[in-house]
């Protein structure tokens, strides 16, 4: 037991664990909710944060990239509440129903709750975990993967997010957005949802996070999506954080039987970015869809971390992850596809790739087959280069000046990922936004 | 007038000389066609033309309309009215021909200060062209090149140049890879481009695109020079005989 390794702890690690012993007995939710924190806690405590050595986070060393852990962020207040109004113009025209988090504090009145569709509902994390609602109980924590750390600190931390149940066979037109936003403190906040879309629901669900420039806030933030039999569910995340914030996210998903599920991660803010999703598929006949788009510059380092687990047979899946990098920013794509003995027939495949448009910047690309049965189809490709100089010529001697056919190069290269998305509006708000970081880029 | 004048050009590539002291003068409305055997350097010669990287002159000059072109980028070069028809046209995926189209005919006119073409003008105008040359507007809808057939791609740089409108273009083997129907369909395209004030240099191994668009002058290109220069009858006589007998008379 006692193997005499004492490991130093970081300023942060001590941080949170300060955090932990000031906050608990103020945190919602009692009985098993607090033993679910106490034991995630206790796994913090043993493991410290997750650092290079760990295989899961070699590329993103959060005990080096965390010098310090922020205080835990105090309720919005007025004039935080105000500005967050002006909140999710990342979304551009699509009319979703907000339901809006202020520095990880749901925010009733900016949020988007009248007229509910039937079948709808929504509701706060912290009002569900203080009322101890049995529904939240029997979900909460089955499917965020017990031995991450991140995950871990949200669960001993958890303090608001959203709780929403989609009833069988309702389908919800709206989008929901679930929007978080940071507001002018340099705080931690964690915030843990909980979405279950019932037996052949229909419903799209969109989580964003953003925050000032110059404030280096942290955000831990966790979904746990239960996808039920025959539901079509399109999941999109975008992580548009502060230049300074640090970004930890996770996606825990089970996905039933003969279920559609369509998921984009689209990251293009924040210093440091960790998104991890952890797919499980748990039912037969499913098909997936699992995408994202990353635009980095400067020093930022943005890492996903996809687990795929076929548990089930005649499964398909498509992971496509593209990302674009400039200056000295640092891109990580961790993929790995399992597929359990039982799994058989299952169709996966995977493709990543790393446009680099500075001789500085750095993708690593890591992908992983764990294949157990027998007759499956599954493979993997990785790609990492810069733009094309034979296809630039081709435009520029058309006319088309240097810059802006390098821009139209890679609109077409993230594009690809992009069209995707079956929701059109969506999918114009994101070019809008790859087009402004190409702008913001010295590009027209 | 003197469209594009070519004086004693030299140019290397990774240090080996392709075009030794290549001369060619070139005046407004006239039809060069410039034939030449494989390795002789015809696609270097449409390549420095158009400004591609690693295509540079170790000496002589280019002037086109009287300016020294190598202190022009490949963009400047177009917007002035200089168009190369790619003998590889290229794919990219991702860039919808239409956007292509329009992004590049509007940075050659604002280059030149004119105003830049409103949407329904600019479809009008590809609609008119595109139906000349056979190509279907579903084709336009596709990215730029991916899927198309040889003839196809082939269709689509003359598109280009039908929509651009440059004072001189160079067809680069515009006719390798087509069948004889779509051979026809690209000659009537360019011959409908011909005009007083528009030049065409055109590129080939072989006399039989010759045969549709007529040349006013015919090159023979062999070891980086022009070494005849005739009428458009020199073109059957390479049918005829082949180019052994330059590729002699140079190395003799």
């Amino acid at each position: 037991m006692n193997a005499g390794v004492t490991t130093m702890r970081t300023a942060a690690e001590t941080a949170l664990a300060q955090t932990f012993a000031q906050a608990r007995p103020r945190l919602p939710g009692a009985g098993a909710i607090a033993a679910q924190r106490d034991a995630a806690f206790g796994l913090f405590a043993r493991e410290g944060l997750p650092h290079r050595r760990i295989e899961e986070w070699k590329y993103t060393d959060l005990r080096a990239l965390m010098r310090d852990a922020k205080p835990l962020a105090s309720p919005p207040d007025a004039a935080a509440k105000v500005r967050a109004k002006s909140a999710g113009a990342s979304l551009g025209d699509v009319e979703a129903r907000r339901i809006v988090f202020v520095d990880g504090a749901f925010v009733a009145e900016s949020s988007d709750l009248a007229n509910l569709d039937e079948g709808l509902s929504v509701g706060s994390l912290a009002d569900a975990l203080s009322d101890s609602d049995p529904a939240l109980t029997t979900h909460l924590g089955r499917l965020a993967p017990s031995s991450d750390v991140a995950v871990a600190l949200n669960t001993a931390l958890m303090g608001d997010g959203a709780v929403i149940r989609i009833a069988a066979g309702s389908t919800i037109e709206r989008p929901l957005h679930l929007l978080f936003v940071a507001s002018e403190k340099p705080a931690a906040t964690f915030v843990r949802s909980l979405v279950v879309v019932e037996r052949g629901a229909r419903a799209m669900v969109i989580e964003s996070h953003e925050g000032p420039p110059g404030i280096d806030y942290q955000v831990n933030a966790a979904l746990e999506l239960f996808v039920g039999d025959e539901a079509h569910v399109d999941y999109v995340k975008i992580i548009g954080e502060g230049a300074d914030a640090l970004h930890v996210s996770t996606l825990a998903a089970a996905i039933g039987t003969r279920a559609r599920f369509n998921s984009f991660t689209f990251t293009v803010g924040g210093a440091v970015v960790r998104n991890q999703l952890f797919l499980q598929f748990d039912g037969e006949g499913t098909v997936a869809n699992i995408r994202g788009a990353t635009l980095i510059k400067g020093r930022q380092h943005a890492d996903t971390t996809l687990v795929a687990n076929h548990i089930a047979r005649d499964c398909q899946s498509r992971e496509v992850f593209k990302a674009v990098l400039d200056d000295d920013a640092h891109s990580v794509f961790q993929g790995r596809i399992i597929v359990r003995p039982h799994a058989q027939k299952t169709d996966a495949k995977m493709m990543t790739r790393a446009l680099l448009l500075s001789e500085r910047a750095e993708a690593d690309n890591k992908p992983e087959l764990e294949i157990f049965a027998d007759d499956v189809q599954c493979g993997h490709g990785a790609t990492a280069g810069a733009l094309d100089d034979e296809l630039k010529f081709y435009l520029m001697a058309r006319g088309i000046p240097a810059a802006e056919a390098e821009a139209l190069l890679i609109q077409a290269f993230i594009g690809d990922a992009i069209e995707g998305i079956e929701h059109a509006g969506l999918r114009e708000a994101l070019m809008e936004q790859v087009a402004a970081w190409l702008k913001a880029r010295g590009q027209p | 007038m003197t469209l594009l004048e070519v004086k004693n050009l030299h140019v290397a590539i990774d240090g080996k000389e392709i075009l030794k002291g290549l001369d060619l003068t070139v005046n407004a409305g006239e039809v060069h066609a410039i034939m030449g055997p494989n390795g002789s350097g015809k696609s270097t010669l449409a390549y420095v033309l158009a400004g591609k990287s690693g295509y540079e002159p170790t000496a002589g000059e280019v002037k086109f309309e009287g300016k020294n072109i190598f202190e022009m980028q490949p963009d400047e070069r177009a917007a002035a009215g200089l168009f190369l028809a790619f003998q590889y046209p290229l794919e990219i995926p991702g860039v919808a021909t239409m956007t292509f189209l329009r992004t590049a005919l509007n940075a050659q006119r604002k280059k030149r200060g004119e105003a830049e073409l409103s949407t329904p003008e600019f479809i009008k105008k590809v609609r008119e062209v595109s139906g000349k040359l056979g190509i279907e507007q579903e084709m336009l809808r596709r990215a730029v090149n991916v899927g198309f057939s040889g003839g196809e791609k082939k269709r689509n740089e003359i598109l280009q140049m039908a929509l651009l409108e440059p004072r001189l273009a160079v067809l680069d083997e515009t006719d390798s890879g087509l069948d004889i129907d779509a051979l026809k369909i690209v000659a009537d395209g360019v011959n409908s481009l011909r005009s007083p004030r528009r030049s065409f240099v055109v590129i080939t191994h072989y006399q039989r695109l010759l045969s549709y668009i007529v040349p006013d002058i015919v090159h023979v290109l062999a070891q980086g020079r022009i070494v005849r220069t005739g009428g458009k009858e020199l073109a059957l006589e390479l049918e005829a005989r082949g180019y052994a007998q330059y590729q002699e008379e140079v190395l003799a």
